[in-house]
């Protein structure tokens, strides 16, 4: 599910179970879930954790470049 | 015999007095139990006391080793226990009125090692409820407050353990640690926090968190403290500090990137002077990296938001109300958690664990601060360091969570005080399944700091990595 799609769903069921409050933690979560998105090892999701190169760099430090 | 009040000397001190009869069961449970009534009010570190069973049990060892069975240095030693930990007859409250009052049926394994070795238990420790925090401040019977500073935090979640360690209450006790709620509540309290690695100790009979990131572990005031507590907990017969292996020469590897971007100047001062203690002292200190430390945080939370909620679902469903308000709201999080990110993370946590790994082949263990910040004034969501402004649950959990994550042994020990009298800690990682290898270079690294920390610098009081408890009320 796309992050923006899944970020509207969470806080519409949030909303409709009385939790309006949730919001904010909702959007730090689906932020931080797009940086684990974006992280390198997910390019080769189909090889082993350990065939993948040592050394890449991290989601944070690519999205801050 | 050592001149600190009886309350404040180590497991590792008292307890030659203890096999000799120069001091009994029964003085260590009256000296933690008085301390208790004189302070508990003001710490909150207890949820339950157990005044008349630890007495019953103290009577119960005296009359063993005067009997000539003594069970070794944990006998007649008066302990507290987080209480998210199963005491038979006890209920286990996790510091929420979620749980039910009803007493364990059994002690948990962890718990029977312990009381076999002949440790007494004197209550149960305040916590973050549910341990799912690193304030201690959530609980169902009220915040902990730190033995040095009664405005500040004592960390958490196992908040009321540190606090009743540091400030005299018991002699040792028994914490869990899913992101770092052993090693946070050590470095702000001033204690020796140890989490061994992943799997090794049983985690039966412990209210869970985040089943592939709990760890249990012992707090103390020393090193050699710490090493005796965690012998018995893996049903070892525990032996004094003077038999501890300890390595004749090790190298420690600086993690830079990542774990000193932020940190607050004071504690980075701290962590400078320990490092440059440990060169005088010939150890041999190198870099190291962990190339996606960056990614820590990222991984953690879908990871113990999804397991944390497999556990509450059906207490937020049907009682909502009774969490506290941050720990319901965190909790709720957990529901949203998309399958993928899970296995996301998973393997995520696969590549730190290797990362972590490599690092130390080129060293024996890790060295960095246990804690950012000093500990966090009580009340506060946010503070700045650096110039950012962070969530104090983000900065608390920085340093540690990635050893959780990792499976990694990680241990946290005093090194000095912030002007305004704030412990500060360092944290050493080790080799994974090494936990005896780590504690004995943690005991050589208390010694070099405690050696050189006489220096009436800010870590001259309080500087107490090694065999000498300071006395938080006299701050």
């Amino acid at each position: 599910m796309r992050i923006e799609t899944w970020l509207n769903a969470m806080k519409a069921d949030a909303e409709a179970r009385g939790l309006p409050e949730l919001a904010p933690l909702l959007e730090a979560l689906a932020q931080s879930t797009a940086a684990l998105r974006r992280a390198d090892w997910n390019d080769a999701a189909d090889r082993p954790v350990g065939d993948l190169p040592a050394g890449r760099r991290s989601a944070e430090d690519e999205a801050s470049r | 015999m050592n001149s600190q009040p009886l309350r404040l000397r180590t497991i590792g001190d008292v307890a030659p007095d203890v096999a000799s009869g120069a001091v009994s069961a029964s003085a260590l449970t009256e000296a933690c139990l008085g301390r208790i009534a004189e302070r508990d009010g003001d710490l909150n570190a207890f949820i339950a006391i157990d005044a008349d069973g630890a007495r019953a049990a103290a009577q119960a060892a005296d009359g063993e080793i005067a009997a000539g069975r003594y069970r070794g240095p944990l006998h007649g030693i008066p302990i507290s226990l987080k209480d998210l930990i199963d005491v038979a007859g006890s209920p286990t409250t996790a510091a929420s009125n979620v749980r039910p009052r009803t007493p364990a049926a059994d002690d948990a394994p962890v718990v029977a090692t312990l009381r076999a070795a002949g440790a007494i238990v004197l209550g149960k420790c305040n916590l973050h409820e549910f341990a799912f925090g690193t304030t201690s401040e959530d609980s169902a019977f009220g915040a902990v407050h730190n033995p040095h500073d009664l405005a500040r935090s004592p960390g958490g979640s196992s908040g009321g353990s540190a606090a009743a360690v540091a400030d005299g209450m018991s002699y040792g006790s028994i914490g869990t640690d899913t992101g770092g709620s052993i090693r946070i509540p050590s470095a702000a309290c001033g204690t020796v926090g140890l989490k061994p690695s992943y799997g090794e100790l049983s985690c039966d009979g412990i209210v869970p968190l985040s089943r592939t990131l709990d760890h249990v572990g012992p707090l103390a005031r020393s090193v050699a403290d710490a090493w005796m507590l965690y012998d018995a907990m893996a049903g070892r017969t525990p032996r004094l500090p003077a038999d501890m292996p300890l390595p004749d020469r090790f190298r420690l590897g600086v993690p830079r990137p990542y774990f000193l971007d932020r940190v607050d100047p004071e504690v980075r001062r701290r962590f400078d002077d320990a490092l440059a203690r440990l060169e005088q002292a010939g150890v041999e200190v190198t870099e190291a990296e962990i190339p996606h430390a960056g990614d820590i945080a990222v991984i953690y939370l879908p990871i113990v938001l999804a397991e944390g909620m497999a556990y509450h679902a059906p207490t937020l469903d049907r009682r909502p109300e009774d969490y506290t308000a941050g720990v319901r709201l965190r909790l709720e999080m957990g529901r949203y958690v998309l399958a993928e990110d899970y296995v996301r993370a998973r393997r995520g946590q696969e590549v730190l664990h290797r990362e972590v790994a490599e690092s130390l082949t080129a060293c024996d263990a890790l060295i960095l601060p246990t804690l950012a910040i000093p500990a966090p004034p009580l009340g506060v969501d946010a503070v700045e360091v650096d110039g950012h402004t962070d969530s104090v649950r983000g900065l608390t959990l920085r340093l540690t969570q990635g050893f959780n994550l990792s499976g990694h042994p990680a241990i946290s020990l005093p090194c000095g005080r912030t002007p305004d009298g704030l412990p500060c800690a360092v944290q050493l990682v080790g080799r994974r399944d090494r936990t005896a290898d780590l504690l004995g270079i943690a005991r050589r690294v208390e010694a070099a700091i405690q050696d050189n920390d006489d220096d009436g610098g800010h870590g001259g009081h309080g500087g107490n990595a090694g065999n000498a408890a300071s006395d938080p009320a006299a701050t």
